[in-house]
C-alpha cells in the first residue's frame, strides 16, 4: 500500500517538479534534495487530493518535508 | 400616488479607449538583490518578475491616475463633460478620507460628476468596469471613467522579500460608454471572507502588508478557473473565442496554471505583462490590456477575458470586446 503511495506520489513530483521516479525516495527532503520549491508544493498538495482523495491544508504542509512524511502523512489520512 | 419614474440606459455599455501611466524607475532583480536576500533566479522562477516599475515621490496616486485617465478619455475620443461618473479602484491609498476620485475627476476637467473610490483589492478594476457597465445601462451616466491606481511601495515591508520583489506601483484607465452591440459580458464575481487574513495590512507590522503566498497561489489555482469559465458561458462564449487572456498579474505561474486548465487555444495570446510591470493590483488589467493594444499584439474587436483576484479574497471575471 505505501509503494502504490510512493510510486503515485513519484507520478505527481514528475508532473509538477520534472522530478525522476527514481529519485522520489522516502529519505528525500523535496526542499534540499529535489529542488521542489513552496508554490510547487502547493501544486503538489492539489494534485494528492485529486489522486488520493486526502487534503493538505497549508498548516499541515509546512510540516511535510520528505517523501516519507508525505507518504506517512496520506496513509494516516486516506479513508 | 405619483410612481417614481426610472431613466432608460443604454442597450449595452463597452469600453471606448485605454490609457495608462508607468514610473519612471525601473527597478531590476539585481538592484533589489543588492539590498535584500534574494536573487534573479529565485525571483524569475517563483513569481516570474524580470523588473518593476516604482513610483518616485512626485508620482503620486493621484498624479499617477490623472495621468492614465487622461490618456483613456483621449483615446475615448469624449470631452471631460461627457463624463458623468468616475470610479476609482484601488487598495493603497494611505489617508483614505477624502476619496481620490473627485480630486482625479477635477483634475481632469470632468465638471462635478459621480465620482467614488472601490476598494476591491487586486480585483478592483473588475468590480469597478461593472459598476461602470450597470451605471451606462441603467441611465445613470452617459459614459464613465474607471482608473485602476495603485502605490503598493507605500504599504509593502521592504525587508520582506515575499512580498517586496512582487508588489509594484502604476494605473491604467478605461472609458465606458453606451453600445447597441455589448461590449463588456456579465460579470462573475464573488468573495471568500473566510480567507480574510491572507492578504492584509496589519497593525504589528507596521501597517504594511503580509500575504500567505502559498494560501493564495493555491486559492488562486483550483477556485478561480471555475470563475473563468462561469464568466465566458454567461457572456455566450467559450474559450476557442478568445482573442486575449487578461487575468490579474499576480505571479506569472498563476497566470500559466490558469492558461494551461481553461485550455484556449494557440491563437489567443496571454498578457504576461507581470515580467516587466510587478503586481500592480487593481492596475495591473489595464496596463496589460493597454501594453498589448500598443505593442499590436491585441487589436481592436479582439474578445479579451479578464480576471481580478485579491485580498478580500475577492474575484471577478468578465468577457470584454477591445476597443
Amino acid at each position: 500500500m505505501s509503494e502504490d503511495i510512493q510510486a503515485g506520489l513519484a507520478e505527481i513530483l514528475e508532473e509538477v517538479a520534472g522530478v525522476a521516479p527514481a529519485d522520489a525516495t522516502p529519505e528525500k527532503s523535496f526542499t534540499e534534495d529535489l529542488d521542489v520549491d513552496s508554490l510547487s508544493m502547493v501544486e503538489i498538495a492539489t494534485e494528492v487530493e485529486n489522486k488520493f482523495g486526502v487534503a493538505i491544508p497549508d498548516d499541515e504542509l509546512a510540516n511535510i518535508k520528505t517523501v516519507g512524511d508525505a507518504i506517512t502523512y496520506i496513509t494516516a489520512n486516506r479513508g | 400616488m405619483t410612481p417614481i419614474q426610472l431613466k432608460t440606459g443604454a442597450p449595452g455599455a463597452r469600453i471606448l479607449g485605454f490609457g495608462s501611466y508607468r514610473p519612471r524607475r525601473r527597478v531590476t532583480n539585481a538592484e533589489l538583490s543588492e539590498v535584500m536576500e534574494t536573487n534573479d533566479e529565485w525571483i524569475q522562477s517563483r513569481v516570474g518578475i524580470a523588473e518593476r516599475r516604482w513610483a518616485s515621490e512626485d508620482e503620486t496616486l493621484v498624479e499617477m491616475a490623472v495621468a492614465a485617465g487622461g490618456k483613456a478619455l483621449a483615446a475615448s475620443g469624449l470631452a471631460p463633460d461627457e463624463v458623468d461618473l468616475v470610479v476609482l479602484a484601488t487598495a493603497s491609498l494611505q489617508y483614505p478620507i477624502p476619496g481620490i476620485g473627485p480630486q482625479v475627476a477635477h483634475r481632469l476637467g470632468i465638471p462635478r460628476p459621480g465620482a467614488f473610490d472601490l476598494n476591491a483589492g487586486c480585483a478592483g478594476f473588475c468590480y469597478s468596469l461593472e459598476m461602470a457597465s450597470n451605471a451606462v445601462r441603467s441611465g445613470s451616466a452617459r459614459n464613465v471613467l474607471v482608473v485602476g491606481a495603485e502605490r503598493l511601495t507605500d504599504v509593502t515591508d521592504q525587508s520582506d522579500r515575499a512580498t517586496a520583489v512582487i508588489f509594484a506601483d502604476g494605473a491604467g484607465a478605461v472609458v465606458v460608454g453606451a453600445a447597441d452591440e455589448p461590449g463588456i459580458g456579465p460579470v462573475v464575481w464573488g468573495s471568500d471572507g473566510d480567507q480574510h487574513s491572507a492578504i492584509e495590512m496589519v497593525a504589528g507590522n507596521d501597517g504594511k502588508m503580509i500575504m500567505a503566498g502559498q494560501t493564495v497561489y493555491r486559492w488562486a489555482t483550483t477556485k478561480l478557473t471555475a470563475t473563468l469559465e462561469q464568466a465566458m458561458a454567461a457572456a455566450g462564449v467559450g474559450p476557442d473565442d478568445i482573442d486575449v487572456f487578461a487575468p490579474h498579474q499576480a505571479n506569472l505561474r498563476i497566470i500559466e496554471s490558469m492558461h494551461k486548465k481553461v485550455g484556449f487555444p494557440e491563437r489567443t495570446v496571454v498578457a504576461r505583462d507581470i515580467v516587466t510591470t510587478g503586481n500592480t493590483s487593481a492596475a495591473s488589467i489595464p496596463l496589460a490590456l493597454s501594453a498589448l493594444l500598443e505593442s499590436g499584439e491585441a487589436k481592436s474587436g479582439d474578445l479579451a477575458l479578464v480576471l481580478g483576484y485579491g485580498a478580500g479574497l475577492t474575484f471577478a471575471g468578465q468577457v470584454l470586446r477591445l476597443p
